[in-house]
């Protein structure tokens, strides 16, 4: 046997990443990961991305990973560079983006020492990652770094962490490839049970009145699964709702799409929830934002879950047909059973609901009122429509990342999306300061697409830094900020519950953001008036660099339809629009948020 | 389905919310894990991350090169919340198999106690007499004190320990239970 020519740790890293496939990883080097930034100097095949905060890393991998469909990559320090990327790990965490996320690590003979940037990093991410290592001997580097990946990108995706002690990258280390075998112990089941999608079929073809509500898991199986879904619900003439995670899943100009449900659903969207006798849940997970009142829930229907975690059947609502597979090979298998099934589905049934709902969509809950008179103040409503509708004539490839708030929640309402993987936002955490860096991400993966960052003026900046990253890279992502100086989420809660006592929720100092875009080498533009907005929009889009647009909105406008906390679907309250019902909010209620 | 091996896609089912939710019974579930670094604190994480109980915990490797270690709890919730616990078990990754021993057919649970007493005269003689009772052993004797060791089911132990309160009862140190099937059932690789 010849020598086998020994690489150090870091060159034994990036060689098993190459082998994954990583093209890009986004970071910000420190002591800890010193050797890693050296041979990453020495090599040309992956490409380093430098952030400005290491929660941006993790946000612009996760806009890599969920426009792409790939393993998103983050490199940080030890110690400060670690525990900033926390909240990046329990966004990924919360809406199963798969990540890989390197740390670098005191050298192992001063674990425990309380060193400089020290941190118990996996003792901290324990609950924050989907699995994480600390690799302690050379000879497992390798073989880590293949399981990491496997991890994150299978079953239910989610961030993995490897945590990498200085003299582990340093000292000589053995490559392996990645292992044919199946893990030890992590077996996720991907095939669904037949038996029970033949229960499935039967109960939606006897349906009266039946839903599909669909989530981020149908984005997460792949193109395949949002096809399948597409196709199902064509074949089988059902009303079609979705979660903010599974935007895109089903085309939104579709008639059989009713919108988004929950909160801030459409009327349409949470009465058929309320309403059905059969549900079909696929890849989402009853979250609290969406149920409402669970004692509540649709309480007439029989339910069928299907989802790759079998911890989210049966958490939150029982329910009668669990189905634990992959969401595209489920809605396959229940494709094909339709088919298979001679049973005749209760067309009549169907076609009386589908009365009832359009009922309930002439209601017209996103309804609101734009005063065309040059020199009115701007509605957010009508800032997202003209952005959704000027983007569109552009025929360009759009995607659309959001902070947290009202305007996230309007992009939701009133952006169309009709592609999956083109919408990046933060449901589960609600991480303010997540849009930019995901933007970021986006751009890095998609070079030539329109890649726009809808905003609210307090949650860009939380990760303001990353202007420099979109300077740095000439990437051209827009920020589309809809100022209202308020927080207006808060504001929102503050007004319908706390007696419009608007607490802290008012920012006195804001910057100017079109000198702060100069600042950072960008494009500043504002519009103050309605006749300002589609300038404003189409300057915007044509600008070849980063752009922050700041689009000075109606400051009292709130985010309507809204279930209050506490109310079941059917007690949501519309906007002024429709001679707006007093907010039944409980006392029970006010504790929820 | 005549096989009796559910289909590894098998999820249980309620008849109703309600049913789910009441009433609160003890489950006695046993884990198989990869004996990695930190998934003790993995598996303690979760019931203390998301409000489950823990009534007692042991952990033991039990192969013999030491890679696999078998976690007994025994926790109490609704059967929503202990199916809950057993599809959060089985979702880490160093998990290799659970079981619920105390659902899944007859099964053994046993755990051991030191119980030091300190007492004199009649007090002593009449805890050695309930030593006997019980069949727990002396391990230690000095003049003033006994230990004793006792294995057997919780109930066992605690009223042993209970009778032994009013007669010198000084020190109390139990492993926790351990559990196993009875007959040919095993918690073996999952796979």
């Amino acid at each position: 046997m010849t020598a086998i020519q020994q690489q150090s740790g870091a060159e034994i890293l990036l060689r098993a990443l190459r082998d994954q496939g990583v093209e890009v990883i986004f970071g910000y080097p420190g002591g800890a990961v010193l050797p890693i930034y050296d041979a990453i100097y020495q090599q040309n095949s992956i490409r380093h991305i430098l952030v400005r905060h290491e929660q941006a890393a993790v946000h612009a991998a996760e806009g890599y990973a969920r426009s792409t469909g790939k393993v998103g990559v983050v490199l940080v320090t030890s110690g400060p560079g670690a525990t900033n990327a926390v909240t990046g790990l329990v966004d990924a965490l919360m809406d199963s983006i798969p990540v890989v996320c390197l740390t670098g690590q005191v050298p192992t003979h001063l674990i425990g020492n309380d060193a400089f940037q020290e941190a118990d990093t996996t003792g901290i991410t324990r609950a924050a990652t989907k699995q994480n290592y600390l690799v302690r001997q050379s000879e497992d580097l390798a073989r880590t770094v293949h399981e990491a990946f496997h991890i994150a990108r299978s079953g239910r995706p989610g961030p993995v962490l490897i945590d990498l002690p200085k003299d582990i990258l340093i000292a000589p280390a053995p490559y392996q490839p990645a292992s044919a075998e199946p893990h030890r112990s992590y077996r996720p089941v991907t095939e669904p049970d037949p038996s029970r999608i033949k229960e499935a079929v039967r109960l939606l073809k006897s349906a009266k009145r039946p839903i599909v509500y669909s989530g981020g898991g149908v984005i997460n199986a792949g193109d395949a699964a949002s096809a399948a879904l597409v196709e199902f619900v064509r074949v089988t003439g059902m009303p079609c709702t979705s979660t903010l995670m599974g935007l895109g899943a089903y085309p939104s100009n579709d008639p059989q799409f009713l919108g988004m449900l929950g909160m801030h659903g459409t009327y349409e969207a949470n009465n058929a929830m309320h309403g059905c006798d059969v549900m079909l849940n696929i890849g989402a997970r009853f979250d609290d934002r969406v149920t409402g009142r669970l004692n509540a829930f649709s309480p007439d229907s029989r339910k069928i879950h299907a989802d790759i975690d079998p911890s989210s059947i049966n958490k939150n609502v029982v329910v009668d047909v669990p189905i634990i597979g992959d969401a595209g090979l489920v809605m396959q298998a229940l494709l094909a059973a339709w088919h298979a099934d001679d049973t005749r589905q209760d067309r009549e049934g169907l076609a009386s609901w589908w009365r009832q709902i359009d009922a309930w969509r002439a209601v017209d809950s996103l309804k609101f009122t734009q005063n065309p008179a040059p020199g009115s103040i701007i509605k957010p409503q009508h800032a997202i429509r003209r952005l959704y509708e000027i983007t569109r004539e552009t025929g360009r490839d759009t995607f659309i990342s959001t902070e947290v708030g009202q305007h996230q929640m309007w992009a939701a309402q009133h952006f169309r999306f009709d592609k999956p993987n083109r919408w990046m936002t933060s449901g589960g955490l609600g991480t303010m300061g997540y849009g930019l860096p995901a933007a970021a991400g986006v751009q890095i993966a998609h070079p030539d697409a329109l890649v726009i960052d809808v905003a609210g003026e307090a949650s860009i900046l939380m990760n303001i830094q990353e202007m420099a990253t979109l300077a740095q890279y000439r990437l051209p992502v827009k920020v589309f900020i809809l100022n209202n100086q308020y927080m207006g989420m808060v504001r929102q809660w503050q007004e319908l519950l706390h007696g419009s006592r608007y607490s802290e929720s008012y920012s006195e100092a804001l910057p100017d953001f079109v000198k702060l875009a100069d600042a950072f080498h960008g494009v500043g533009l504002r519009a103050t008036s309605v006749d300002d907005l589609d300038r404003v929009i189409r300057e915007m889009i044509a600008i070849d660099r980063p752009v922050i647009a700041d689009i000075c909105v109606d400051q009292k406008e709130n985010c309507f339809p809204m279930i209050p906390s506490g109310a079941a679907h059917n007690e949501m309250i519309l906007g002024p629009e429709h001679q707006d019902r007093a907010a039944a909010v409980t006392d029970e209620g006010l504790m929820l948020v | 389905m005549s096989d009796e091996t559910p289909h590894p896609a098998a999820a249980p089912t309620f008849s109703s919310r309600e049913a789910a939710a009441l009433p609160r019974r003890s489950a006695t579930i046993s884990v198989l894990v990869e004996n990695e670094s930190g998934v003790l604190a993995r598996v303690i994480g979760l019931f203390a991350g998301r409000g489950y109980n823990i009534d007692s915990l042991t952990v033991a490797s039990v192969d013999a090169g030491g890679s696999r270690s078998r976690i007994n709890i025994v926790t109490s919730g609704s059967d929503m919340v202990i199916e809950q616990i057993k599809a959060q078990l089985t979702r880490l990754v160093p998990v290799y198999r659970i079981a619920e021993l105390s659902q899944e057919g007859p099964h053994l649970a046993r755990e051991l106690a030191m119980v030091k007493v300190i007492s004199d005269g009649a007090n002593r003689a009449e805890a050695l007499r309930l030593a006997e009772a019980f069949r727990a052993r002396v391990i230690d004797a000095t003049v003033e004190s006994f230990v004793f060791e006792l294995t057997g089911g919780t109930q066992k132990l605690d009223s042993f320990i209970e009778l032994l309160r009013p007669i010198g009862l000084a020190e109390v140190s139990r492993t926790g239970v351990a559990a196993i099937a009875r007959g040919t059932r095993m918690l073996s690789s999952k796979h």
